[in-house]
């Protein structure tokens, strides 16, 4: 007997479901205690699948217009949750299905503290009093291994972090021990050290309560270890489910194949770059240090500073690619974004090379995390294109757009992009844009901050390859900054790992990622979710980053370097 | 602007919605040029309190002056007002929630506080307010109903451009070096259009009802010159005896606030990239 057995579902949007159907007849069985991975990229209809499963397609304009979800219930009766009414609906949702999104932060309440939230689900589903209601949710958080939870329950949800958060999530999700859980892109929100910490968790949670879990994931690599089922969707199909060993080593459908091969491997140093950059200098950054004041009381009195970045010193030559590593909140940005003058550094030089052919007074130019934030809506390709000239007192005459033109198809975009609006094209399509409008001014260095991050791991490949291109023809220096190891492994000749606002490791490519020498840098390499790894044992570590908060004046020693061989150091560990 | 005009056709509410608008500004204009089928002034003893008739379309008043003439008359007068004052008000908010919201701090903290203080006061008690130290008068009801808006078109400004400012597109800008100005412009004031279009749609539609009750209170056109306002103040006593006095100014008052809130929703559905496709 299956806890859950769906049979040719289809789900349709708006007023005419049937004519805009996105998910196009989906059949699976999730035994009890199973886990089955939703693999598939954007728009692939698992998301659509995993809301009609507990029905909050309904809330979203979308309607089941075929088929039949069987789901058996605790008490040993069979339901078919296609057909259900929302009454009944809602004493099987949280009770017995329980659903994690993808970003924690939004699924909170910003204004009750994480507590109420807790005692609220206990108090709801089941019946407790107040005071049992605050027991158990102390309780709950203990079993997410949150430590020193009877404080946190006090907390508002800004006062965590993001993984924390989830683990708030997880919490409420696996209150009324669920039979079935659904996790829609879970860490996907997450650094990856906290991914692994997050999906330590689940797969604990899963041995310790035995719930069935769909897990919807883009990223095949990460539920290798984790699920025991597979199933790949595309366009709203199912092209290939089974075992996991099955479809991982032995994949039948192209896409499959397609989706496996797409996935960044990361093979600790093995198959980094090997093309040599040139001598030729193209940036050079010295003791960059980056503090935002901080201020506290009614008078917003500078009580202290955040040292966001502290003596970053590297250098980049032509043609080469410094990949800046770490998790959220360790300055990466912040050091690219000093580096384009976007916030104002407090200390140390920054030197680029201004003898790029055509180039200008702004050798360095960046390309942004979210493509679609980083371009006005409003304004045409062609607008979009020709900011750059304007900026720097350059008329758009034809030799203008020729550029344009040029570098649209150097970026593989059709030729009558220039006239149409971003939203007309797809993620990785306005990330194309974003790069031919950073090559505009001939720059000789581009800052690409998690340039590839929001993209789908195929796109993804696209945009690297694309990339690296790029940078052999035109001789471009990239300063690569990201927290995926396995896209760093592929794109950067040298890395540079920063944590706490400081560089704790820096080195050629293969050196350090095959013989990593600094904690941190063995730990972010160890989190690393791989098809090879098939790894079930993720760490659970809650250690928090240390605070960057200081007092005013204080002056942060900076440990020595080691040195490990040839380009490659690391600092001492104190 | 032609295909804009074409948008709105094709779209269901604004066709309905441009129509109404165009009928009454085309009423309005004759009503201001002095081209009405009688004179608005023009008192008739014999031909009191007439009921509409082929003679009179909309009847006559309590001194026998010609209803369809006064309404043609009263909507000029409206309109003029509701978009004298709207235009003051929409500029000069907009300028200032634009400016607040990039130079932040204490400009920013000046505007707001300055609005907020403005809007503490309900409308009319405001525009009562500027009446009096001004004194009665088209232009003095121009100025207190643009002041009155006023803070409506900063807030919505500055909340979009606060927002705005921090996207990734404007630091993208900043990176090639991209001047303020053309930042403020082209970045900020071109995606505030589409909501400053809706708002402005829907201040126009408030402005005529708060010049219609600023007429009827007897704080804003003055007799025997007609408003929309005026016509209701005075219809109000006789109520029995003559029902269209009362019905006409208002039935026009609130087909004119609903021509300009079904533009108003064609505007937003068609200024939005986004939709703009879908609907062609």
């Amino acid at each position: 007997m299956s806890l859950l057995s769906v049979r040719d579902l289809k789900v349709g949007f708006g007023p005419r479901p049937c004519e805009n159907e996105v998910v196009h007849g989906v059949s699976f069985d999730l035994a009890a205690g199973e886990t089955l991975a939703m693999v598939g990229e954007t728009g692939s209809g698992k998301s659509v699948t995993s809301m009609a499963v507990n029905r909050l397609v309904d809330f979203g304009g979308g309607k089941i217009t075929s088929g039949s979800v069987n789901y058996t219930r605790a008490d040993g009766s069979s339901v078919d949750l296609a057909a259900a009414a929302e009454s009944e609906l809602e004493q099987i949702r949280g009770r017995e299905i329980g659903m994690i999104f993808q970003e924690p932060m939004t699924s909170l309440n910003p204004v009750m503290t994480v507590g109420a939230q807790i005692e609220e689900i206990f108090r709801i589903q089941q019946g407790m009093s107040k005071s049992e209601a605050r027991e158990a949710a102390r309780e709950a958080l203990d079993r997410v291994r949150i430590p020193d939870a009877a404080r946190r329950l006090g907390y508002a949800p800004h006062q965590l972090s993001g993984g924390m958060l989830q683990r708030v999530m997880i919490a409420i999700a696996l209150a009324s021990n669920p039979r079935l859980l659904i996790a829609d892109e879970p860490t996907t929100a997450l650094d990856v050290t906290i991914q692994a910490q997050i999906m330590g968790l689940l797969s604990e949670m899963k041995r310790e309560t035995g719930t069935g879990m769909i897990f919807i994931t883009h990223d095949i690599g990460l539920v290798a270890g984790f699920a025991d089922r597979v199933m790949v969707m595309q366009n709203g199909k199912v092209v290939e489910q089974g075992a996991l060993d099955v479809v991982l080593d032995n994949p039948q459908h192209a896409y499959t194949k397609h989706l496996l091969s797409a996935v960044p491997h990361f093979s600790d140093g093995k198959s980094v770059r090997d093309d040599k950059a040139s001598a030729h200098p193209a940036l050079k950054v010295e003791n960059l240090t980056v503090r935002f004041p901080v201020r506290s009381g009614l008078f917003r009195k500078h009580t202290g500073n955040i040292h966001a970045v502290e003596g970053v010193s590297f250098e980049l030559k032509a043609g080469e690619t410094l990949g800046i590593v770490g998790e959220s909140g360790s300055g990466k940005s912040t050091t690219a974004r000093a580096i384009l003058d976007l916030v104002t550094p407090a200390g140390g030089t920054i030197k680029a090379d201004q003898t790029q052919v055509g180039g200008t007074d702004k050798p360095v130019q960046m390309v942004f995390q979210n493509p679609n934030a980083s371009l006005n809506p409003r304004l045409t390709v062609h607008s979009i294109l020709a900011e750059p000239l304007t900026a720097v007192g350059r008329r758009i005459d034809a030799d203008a757009v020729a550029r344009m033109e040029m570098l649209l198809s150097r970026v593989g975009l059709p030729a009558d992009s220039l006239a149409r609006y971003p939203h007309e094209f797809s993620g990785g399509q306005r990330q194309r844009i974003c790069i031919a409008r950073a090559l505009m001014l001939n720059p000789s260095v581009l800052v690409l901050d998690e340039a590839v991050s929001a993209l789908d791991v195929s796109v993804q490949a696209k945009v690297l390859d694309l990339l690296i291109d790029l940078q052999q023809e035109f001789g471009l220096a990239y300063l690569f900054v990201t927290h995926d190891m396995a896209v760093v492994e592929r794109i950067a000749h040298r890395i540079a790992v920063v944590y706490a606002g400081r560089i704790v490791e820096i080195g050629n490519a293969r050196d350090l990622l095959a013989n990593p020498r600094h904690k941190y840098t063995r730990q972010l390499i160890e989190a690393v979710p791989s098809l090879e790894r098939r790894r079930t044992d993720y760490s659970i570590d809650t250690r928090a980053i240390p605070s960057l908060v200081r007092p005013i004046g204080f002056v942060p020693e900076l440990e020595p370097w080691l040195g490990a061989g040839e380009d490659h150091f690391y600092r001492q560990e104190g | 602007m032609t295909a804009l005009f074409k948008d709105v056709l094709r779209h269901p509410s604004g066709r309905i919605g441009l129509t109404l608008l165009i009928v009454f500004l085309l009423a309005g204009f004759l009503g201001k040029a002095g081209i009405t089928p009688y004179d608005p002034l023009m008192q008739d003893r014999i031909a009191r309190l007439q009921g509409p008739s082929s003679a009179h379309w909309f009847g006559t008043d309590l001194f026998g002056r010609d209803v369809l003439s006064r309404l043609m008359v009263g909507i000029g007068q409206s309109f003029v007002i509701s978009f004298f004052s709207v235009g003051i008000a929409s500029l000069l908010g907009s300028v200032l929630g634009l400016t607040a919201a990039w130079f932040s701090g204490l400009w920013d903290g000046a505007v707001m506080r300055f609005m907020d203080v403005l809007l503490a006061f309900p409308a009319i008690l405001l525009a009562l307010l500027i009446i009096t130290i001004f004194g009665p008068g088209t232009w003095t009801s121009v100025l207190a109903i643009a002041i009155v808006y006023t803070p409506i078109f900063t807030r919505v400004t500055r909340g979009p451009a606060l927002s705005l400012r921090r996207r990734d597109f404007v630091d993208a800008a900043r990176t090639f070096g991209t001047s303020r100005s053309y930042i403020m412009t082209r970045h900020l004031a071109l995606n505030l259009v589409a909501p400053l279009t809706v708002q402005i749609t829907l201040a126009l539609a408030w402005a005529l009802v708060t010049e219609a009750g600023l007429s009827f209170l007897g704080l804003g056109t003055q007799p025997p010159n007609a408003s929309l306002g005026l016509m209701l103040s005075d219809a109000r006593n006789l109520m029995e005896l003559a029902p269209w006095l009362l019905w006409v100014p208002a039935i026009a008052l609130m087909l004119a606030v609903l021509s300009f809130n079904l533009l108003g929703d064609a505007l937003r559905d068609i200024l939005d990239p986004k939709t703009r496709r879908r609907l062609a």
